[in-house]
């Protein structure tokens, strides 16, 4: 049976198999929402090529200044916790980059010398493809702050089924793509490398809370695997194995969907969607998320 | 005029810093008088900005020029704000930095680099 639950793919590196999964995943469910967190560089949409239905600029509050009306009082630049302020005689200059969009300055300006005036941060877009309903966001070129683009993209609510497909790595971006995450499958390669990542996103997921499991990505029979070693000395449940196969490196180049194009790869990813449909219930049973 | 050099430690033998806005120290070097301070980089434990706090910290110090290794392009604009000539610091230590401004034997710093900073 069918219950609401979202779904987190996340990994430490780029590469190891995110888009892949979430894209396989959502493809073979009735019916899931398909969300590209991944804002610096989306490339779900590659995949599902959906049909765009909507798309909105998404803007964030920066602090402008009248140098006419600022007297070089210095609250602003003093109260500013990420020194995004510097007064040099009388003209005051504002660091957009650096900048938290917090407003403290604006507030605090005696003299009305600073105001938020909303400036473009990216874009959220949504569209579908078959019975996957499609979002993304796309983060303006030239923009470092992501985490209000991926904010704004996880604000709409969904039933059914939800796949997260998480930004690389287990920094801020990571923590908010997953913050509203049921259960976080954890993508992991077979080298020291992967392992070394896949032991950075495990902590990230136990420090959240969150249900947790690892799908061993390209593995290679016999071959010696030290994500496997990890999940395996750390308490880290393996939900399977997806081996190495250059018929599936071949339809993932030409953008296609694995589970759509061959009746093996529906299988295997319609019984991983089940195990993790299992292994939540079970997880919720056991540890009420919300 | 004040020479303003980030400091491994507060001494003049000091070795010269490589990073501008997280330098422990500053050697502010006064020419007139020919004697140092040295000041301790408040902005040096900063989340983020340290470059920007750095620079207005020298500027509230009236320096004129800044011998440095490398410097943040935010770093670079509150300096420049303030018309302070920025100085290629050599492989030296603090009191030879300072000696080989006064030997004409530093170049003005070319390159500004893009900074560590991250919106996250």
């Amino acid at each position: 049976m069918a219950t609401d639950l979202t779904v987190a793919v996340l990994s430490g590196k780029g590469g190891t198999g995110k888009t892949l999964l979430s894209v396989n995943l959502a493809a073979v469910a009735q019916k899931a929402t398909y969300i590209d967190c991944d804002v610096e560089e989306p490339n779900g949409h590659l995949f599902f090529k959906p049909t765009i239905l909507s798309e909105r600029v998404v803007t964030i509050p920066k602090p402008v200044v009248e140098q006419s009306l600022c007297d070089g009082c210095r609250i602003c630049t003093a109260a500013c916790a990420f020194n995004a302020l510097a007064l040099i005689g009388k003209q005051l200059l504002v660091f957009n980059e650096v900048c938290h969009s917090c407003g403290l300055c604006t507030t605090l300006c005696p003299k009305k010398a600073l105001t938020e005036v909303e400036q473009p941060l990216g874009v959220v877009r949504e569209g579908q493809h078959g019975t996957v309903s499609f979002e993304d966001g796309i983060l303006d070129i030239g923009q470092s702050e992501a985490v209000p683009l991926i904010k704004a993209l996880l604000r709409n609510k969904h039933k059914d089924l939800v796949v997260i497909d998480s930004p690389p790595g287990s920094g801020c971006l990571v923590s908010e793509a997953i913050s509203g995450a049921d259960f976080c499958l954890l993508v992991a390669e077979p080298t020291r490398f992967g392992a070394h990542n896949l032991a950075m996103v495990h902590e990230l997921v136990q420090i959240l809370g969150k249900p947790c499991a690892v799908l061993l990505n390209k593995t290679v029979e016999g071959a010696e695997n030290p994500s496997e070693e990890y999940a395996r000395s750390h308490g880290l449940s393996i939900m399977g194995s997806l081996p190495y196969d250059r018929t599936l490196a071949t339809l993932t180049s030409e953008g296609l969907i694995a589970s759509e194009e061959l009746d093996h790869y529906h299988a295997f990813f319609s019984g991983l969607l089940e195990t993790i449909r299992k292994e939540a219930a079970d997880a919720s049973d056991t540890h009420p998320q919300r | 005029m004040i020479i303003a050099i980030p400091a491994e430690a507060d001494s003049l033998d000091s070795a010269t810093c490589v990073s501008f806005g997280r330098a422990p120290y500053y050697c502010l070097y006064n020419t007139e008088t020919e004697s140092s301070t040295f000041m301790t980089n408040l902005a040096a434990d900063s989340a983020g900005g340290a470059g920007i706090q750095a620079a207005q910290d020298l500027v509230d110090q009236r320096i004129g020029t800044l011998i440095t290794f490398r410097l943040g392009e935010n770093a670079a604009k509150v300096l420049q704000a303030a018309e302070i000539a920025i100085l290629k610091a050599l492989n030296l230590s603090v009191a030879d930095n300072i000696a080989a401004l006064q030997e004409g034997k530093l170049a003005p710093l070319e390159e500004v680099h893009a900074g560590f900073h991250h919106g996250h």
